[in-house]
């Protein structure tokens, strides 16, 4: 078993029209800028991968990252909690223009559906968003003289999430903040893809260690010196940058 | 017209309600400045729904790690004993009835504890966060709030117009102007500035507020 590819563009190769992908990262923290600017390249060039789902905590931030999807013109939907940022414009005008879609859902039941999806969940009840509009048209039902909302899974068909170390066998680590979604979105999409900083020898993750087991993850690539969305950001600011151009 | 406590006192009236050991989320923006007010001697942590417990004080700048931010996405730090975890853990611990207290911000509470704060309406684009999930399973809900709109309006109403973030989940209002707890339904008023009578802060209430304990004087040091 070698889960390990050699680069991005192979490992991602499979990722085509109408796809949904869930993508790690809350703000900056986690976000596998790599794996998504490659995508955005391939779009460029090809036209393809096109009219993809998007399922992220946020909707894009300046021009990097998702809202580099978003500008490109590559997503036709996101599923988000908070299609909100420090510049929000890529997804606000496209959003607006009646040019992408969304679903917004709160972000622990965004959590808890990703995570039912991956552990074979088909639906739950939360107290969230009971009385809301959010809850317009689903399931209620009363447990002990509450009331809850009845939530549905969420799967994808690829999962791009950032981890700190990995090896062949999948197993991964995450740093810091950057864990956030991952390892969630590591068991709910049918294809994951991993970028990490450091790809070990089977052994070095030590196994109280370990994260995200290897049976949820697909693919590793190792990006070593991996690119932080929120310097990204703050260069774009410095530099007065286009935006929508993906360095 | 008497005056009113600011933003960063009532933010210190809140903090005194927070008790030695507590669990604490406090909601983006105004709310995280409570941090700021925690009595000495009281160790509390704090909570940040993207995954972290403990964290502490703010980097000095330029030495920011980003990937270790609040919900807020600033950059902090961490105290001896915080703890990573993944996002459904961290909402675990916020439905799971785990956290003692929540501090948001709010448009308009109602008397029966409902809390609008994620929608002013149509017309922008829509961003609830975590707000809707954090108004349920903290044992106490605590809202910080001016007590009226910038353009006078009570935010303390029979019922909210604006769309709402929970139904029944607010536990104590702190304003400018008083603190209120909410106990079946109705708004007891707990403190009121000295200098104001009742029938001043009723005129700037929607609701009726129940005064029929002890009210108690909202002293609040400059800070």
């Amino acid at each position: 078993m070698n889960k390990v590819y050699a680069d991005i563009d192979t490992a991602l190769a499979d990722v085509e029209d109408g796809m949904s992908v869930m993508i790690g990262g809350f703000g900056g923290a986690g976000a596998p800028i790599e794996l998504i600017h490659t995508l955005v390249e391939r779009y460029k060039k090809t036209g393809s991968p096109a009219k993809l789902t998007v399922i992220n905590n946020n909707a894009g931030n300046g021009g990097v990252g998702i809202a580099a999807m978003i500008y490109a013109g590559m997503v036709a939907k996101m599923v988000c909690s908070f299609p909100r940022s420090s510049d929000p414009k890529a997804f606000t005008e496209k959003y607006l223009a009646g040019e992408i879609g969304l679903e917004l859902v709160p972000q622990g039941t965004l959590a808890e559906r990703i995570r039912a999806g991956g552990a074979g969940i088909p639906a739950f009840y939360t107290p969230t968003s009971f009385g809301t509009t959010i809850a317009e048209g689903k399931p209620v039902a009363e447990f002990d003289g509450r009331h809850y909302v009845q939530e549905r899974w969420l799967k994808a068909d690829v999962a791009l999430i950032k981890a700190e170390l990995a090896d062949r066998k999948g197993n991964l680590t995450y740093r810091k903040a950057g864990r956030n979604f991952g390892p969630l979105m590591a068991m709910a999409a049918t294809v994951t893809i991993a970028q990490a900083s450091r790809v070990v020898e089977l052994g070095e993750i030590d196994p109280e260690l370990v994260i995200t087991p290897g049976i949820f993850v697909n693919r590793v690539v190792e990006v070593p010196d991996p690119q932080q969305e929120e310097t990204l950001l703050r260069d774009e600011v410095k530099q007065g940058a286009v935006r929508g151009a993906v360095q | 017209m008497t005056a009113k406590l600011t933003n960063a006192q009532i933010a210190w009236r809140a903090a005194q309600d927070i008790p030695d050991g507590a669990y604490v989320n406090l909601g983006i923006g105004f709310p995280e400045m409570v941090a700021k007010f925690k009595p000495k001697g009281r160790e509390v942590i704090y909570h940040t729904e993207n995954g972290i417990l403990d964290f502490g004080e703010p980097p000095l700048a330029g030495e920011e790690d980003w990937d270790l931010i609040n919900a807020g996405k600033k950059a902090v730090t961490l105290n001896p004993g915080a703890a990573f975890f993944h996002h459904a853990d961290s909402f675990a611990m916020v439905r799971g009835g785990h956290l003692d207290v929540a501090i948001l911000g709010a448009y308009e509470v109602a008397e029966t504890g409902d809390l609008a704060n994620w929608s002013t309406g149509p017309g922008s684009v829509p961003a609830v966060g975590g707000a809707m999930d954090l108004v349920h399973g903290a044992k106490r809900v605590c809202v910080i709030t001016d007590h009226v709109t910038k353009d006078g309006r009570p935010k303390l109403l029979k019922q909210c117009r604006l769309p709402l973030t929970g139904v029944g989940c607010v536990t104590t209002v702190y304003t400018s102007l008083a603190v209120v707890d909410v106990v079946n339904q109705r708004f007891v008023l707990r403190e009121k500035l000295p200098g104001m009578s009742l029938e001043e802060l009723q005129a700037l209430t929607e609701a009726t507020l129940v005064a029929d304990g002890a009210v108690g004087d909202l002293l609040v040091p400059q800070v």
